[in-house]
Formats: structure tokens, sequence, C-alpha cells
């Protein structure tokens, strides 16, 4: 893309940045594309997600954790962590064949190693946690549009995390560095950075770079690239709390009101442990006459459950 | 020593709940002082402990829980039970039948539990590195017959019981038919099918209005409500 470069610009007619310092689009040079999040919009996915970020619209679906198959990808002290990046073949203005591309291959695991770090992989060994991806209209940026989706669909299906991650591309264009590139300011600029991070931990998760920078432009792309992350992650909060917050103000609920959650928490141990207790007393009564089967063969599972 | 929410607020992945001297409880972790939420759901604070009630999430095992399960595979020793969780449940003979039963029983499984039926089970032992074993062994447990499942979100399950199972026995007292509520989120009604179908209607009000309170009365104005159209016909 880099040698083309030169060719293309010629053929843009208009400059990227224009006199006033604002963009074809309009934009600051530090002005993210409008953003539109939706969550839970798949009824049959364990957690959905829905982004629209520029031109890109992209699906995210988040199934598990659930059982594994095949069996032999099972780790046995962690959830493997499955990720699909797929493009609709009508995505692109050049449809795009159906065969998965070196590309979506590609982007499928840089994806997976956004998401990772957020997870807490050990919770569910020997399970599978799926996340599909699709490109329904491309723009510039999608895979990072596709990590902020992706990690919305997580949290949406109650999966343990460690925070949201949301992604956006910081860039240079016409020698300046802007944020969140669009499609032809990614195609025709001098450099793409594409960045995922959990803000509030500091925590890079995915960060490319394609086109040339120097140290001091890259470091601005990056902290420009934060910026915008910051933002895009306070609209993931507020669709995720929105969701909820709608069902609530439905019913016009006051906030005073007693409230009641849960029930037994407090009383369970206490039981189990009784039981336990007389399961062992039975045990050693020598056999009470079988008295019901059922007992008795309780009675050794509880017994060896408190080894464990 | 601060904290950054209210009793049943609802908070995201992320969010930092406290800072100090707190422990976290289920749905939170905790990193140099500091308890951040792990899921969405409801923030909750006893004592010094922060927790989050999730509202979504599927169903991990837990030892003592009474689960509902489908038949999905008869196996020379056994049944292996199709509960919506990430693990199969393995029901050896030795905890399905009694031992009188279990002898004849070699022969042929499928007299007993055959593939796709339903059956009221509890787990006896489940720590994540084994598939769960549980027992239809006790009451209440085993083969169910007619009635119908419904699914809902296994971690709202809580709220369909109600502090002390007061939800749960206010369904089945006020319409007067069977409910019995798998942990795991399935919950099998049997009764009278006008009253099963109100029945159904709560249900899914509970599990929508799961983050919410004063749900009880909620429910019991909107049975008596049904209950009166009912009489009315």
């Amino acid at each position: 893309m880099v040698n083309k470069m030169s060719e293309k610009k010629a053929e843009a007619e208009q400059p990227l940045i224009d006199a006033k310092g604002r963009r074809a689009d309009g934009r600051k040079l530090d002005e993210l594309r409008p953003i539109k999040l939706q969550v839970g919009n798949l009824s049959r996915a364990d957690g959905s997600a829905y982004i629209e970020h520029g031109r890109n619209k992209i699906v995210a679906a988040v199934y598990g954790p659930r059982e594994l198959h095949p069996r032999h990808l099972a780790q046995s002290d962690r959830v493997l962590l499955r990720v699909i990046y797929r493009m609709a073949t009508f995505s692109v203005s050049d449809r795009k064949r159906p065969a998965p591309s070196r590309r979506e291959h590609e982007i499928s695991m840089v994806l997976r190693q956004a998401l990772e770090p957020m997870l807490f992989l050990k919770m569910y060994p020997r399970a599978v946690i799926d996340v599909f991806i699709m490109v329904l209209e491309a723009d510039g940026g999608s895979r990072c549009a596709s990590v902020t989706a992706a990690s919305l669909a997580l949290a949406d299906a109650g999966i343990p995390m460690r925070g949201l991650v949301a992604g956006v591309a910081a860039g240079k264009i016409d020698g300046k560095v802007v944020l969140d590139l669009s499609d032809i300011e990614d195609k025709i600029g001098d450099a793409d950075v594409p960045l995922a991070m959990a803000p509030d931990r500091g925590e890079i998760t995915l960060l490319q770079m394609d086109g040339k920078l120097t140290p001091a432009e890259f470091s601005e792309a990056l902290r420009m690239g934060e910026e915008g992350i910051h933002q895009i992650q306070e609209m993931q909060r507020a669709v995720l709390l929105e969701k909820y917050a709608q069902i609530r103000e439905k019913i016009g609920e006051d906030k005073d009101a007693p409230k009641e959650m849960e029930e037994k928490p407090e009383e369970e141990p206490k039981v189990t442990k009784k039981r336990i207790k007389r399961a062992k007393t039975e045990k050693k009564d020598a056999k009470p006459k079988t008295t019901k089967k059922s007992k008795s063969s309780k009675t050794k599972d509880e017994g060896s459950e408190t080894k464990e | 020593m601060s904290i950054h929410f209210e009793q049943q607020d609802i908070v995201v992945p992320g969010q930092l709940l406290a800072e100090g001297d707190f422990r976290n409880g289920d749905g939170a972790y905790k990193e140099q002082e500091k308890v951040f939420a792990s899921v969405i759901g409801v923030a909750k604070m006893k004592g010094k402990t922060v927790y989050v009630v999730p509202l979504k999430g599927q169903y991990i095992p837990k030892v003592r829980d009474i689960i509902i399960g489908n038949v999905v595979e008869v196996t020379l020793n056994g049944w292996l039970l199709d509960f919506h969780s990430p693990y199969p449940a393995m029901l050896p003979v030795m905890h399905a039948l009694s031992r009188r039963d279990a002898v004849h029983a070699k022969e042929n499984l499928r007299r007993y539990y055959d593939i796709g039926e339903t059956v009221v089970a509890e787990i006896i032992a489940a720590d994540r590195t084994r598939d769960p074993l549980v027992t239809t062994l006790g009451r209440g447990l085993g083969k169910v017959r007619g009635g119908m499942l419904l699914t809902i979100i296994p971690t709202r399950v809580p709220r369909l019981i109600g502090r002390k199972g007061s939800m749960i026995n206010m369904l089945k007292s006020d319409l007067q038919i069977d409910i019995v509520v798998g942990q795991n989120g399935i919950v099998w009604v049997k009764g009278n099918p006008k009253r099963m179908k109100i029945a159904t209607e709560a249900i899914r009000q509970i599990e929508r209005e799961a983050h919410t309170s004063g749900l009880t009365d909620r429910v019991r104005d909107f049975i008596n409500q049904k209950l009166a159209e009912l009489n009315g016909e």
C-alpha cells in the first residue's frame, strides 16, 4: 500500500486537509467520526452488540462459555477464546469473495489477542467462548470498531472481564497526525496506527502500524488515540447501562424502596455443614439398615465432598 | 477509603467500586487496593465485601444445586444430561437407581431414563476440572412427566425464587400449580393450562425486571388481575 501511495495521492483531486484545517468530511484533526452503539440486538446469542463507526457497520455476537467441540482443542486450565472476523460480500464496493481471506484470518487473530487479556480465562476451564464479528459495511478502521463491538458483546453476555476495551485508529495525513482515519485517509494517507486499549487500566491490547512516522509523531498518534478511546469507552458504558435503566424507568420505581434480591447466600453454608456432619455420623453408625437407599449412596458422596 | 457506587447501582465491567480496605465478592475483583466490577450487574456491599449480582451469564454447576436437564446420551454406566451449562452432567447408575433396580438395569438403561427425557437432579460433585456429577435419588428428584419447560437467564433464578422462596411460593399457591425451578434456569411448570399461561407470563416478567425493586408486589398484582379475568369469563 505504501508504494502505491504517491500515485494514489496524485489521483486525489483535493488535499485531505483543507486550508482551514478541516478534513475531507469536515472533521477537525482530533475529532472522531459519529459513533452509534447498540447492545443485545441478537436475541439468540448470549451477548451481542452493533456498532456504526463512521460508515462501518459491524455486528458482534458472543456465545458461551459453552461446551467445546471438537474436544481435543480444550485447554484443561483455561477457556478457549475463538474470534472470527468476517466481512460480508457486500461490505465493500468490489464484491468481496466469500472465502475467508488472509486478511480476515489475521484480523481474527489480532482481535482475539486484543480481547483475551481482559477476560478471566481460568474461570471456565475446558469450555469455549465464541465471538463472531460480521462487517456489514466497511469503512476505514474496521478492526478497531470490531474490538469496541466485541468487547461490548462479551460484557452483554455476562462474561467476567477486567474492563471494557475500545479501539480507534490514529494516523498521519498530509503530514499531520490525526485521529480516526476514514477509508480514503487510510488508503492515501501517510500512516495508520490502529489501537485498542482498556483506557482506565492504561493497557494497550492492540497496536499496529502501517506507514512511516517519526518517534514524536508516533507518540502524538498514541496520545490522540488514547483520547479517542476514552470518549468511546464512555459511550460503551452508557449503552450497557441504558439497556437496564430503561426497564427500571418504565416501571417508575422509586430508588428508596426496600429491595429484595437473591435469597439464600447467608443460610446455605450452615445447612451444608450440618448435612455433612450428619452424613458422617450416619456412616460411622454401622450402616443404618439401608434406610432409603438414597440416603446411603448420598452419604458416600457427601463424605467425599468434604475432601475437595 | 472511598466508595464509588450506591447500593443497587447497575455497574459495568471495569467500573471502580471502592478503594481501600474492602474485599471483593462475586462479580468483582481487587487490584492494588481497588475493587472493580467484573460483570454487568447490580452492585452491593455487605460489611466490607463489595459484590455484583450479575444480570446475565451462564450457569456454573455448584454442589447441592437442583438442576433440570435433558438426557442426551445413555452410556454403559449411566446417562449424560445437558442442562444449559458449559459442562454436561454425568448421572451414573449408582446415583440414579436403587441398588435393587441397579442390578437389573444392566441390560437396558433406557427403561429408566431415555434420550430426550427431562430429569430433575441434584449436583453432588462439581469442580470444573471434571464434568459435574448428579443424582436423582432424593425427594422431588427424578423424571418429570407432563407440564412444560421454560428457560430463563440462570443468573436471575434467585429472583424467581425470592427471599426464602417468597416469590415462587406465591406463584405456586396463588395459581395452584406445580413449579420446579432449576438453578440452571430451566423451570418446569405443570397444572391447569390457563393458569400455566399466567405463570409463564409472570415468570417472564420476573426475568425481565429482575434488577428492579418491589417486584413481588407487581407480580402479585399481575396474577390477581389475570385470575380475576379468568374467573370473570
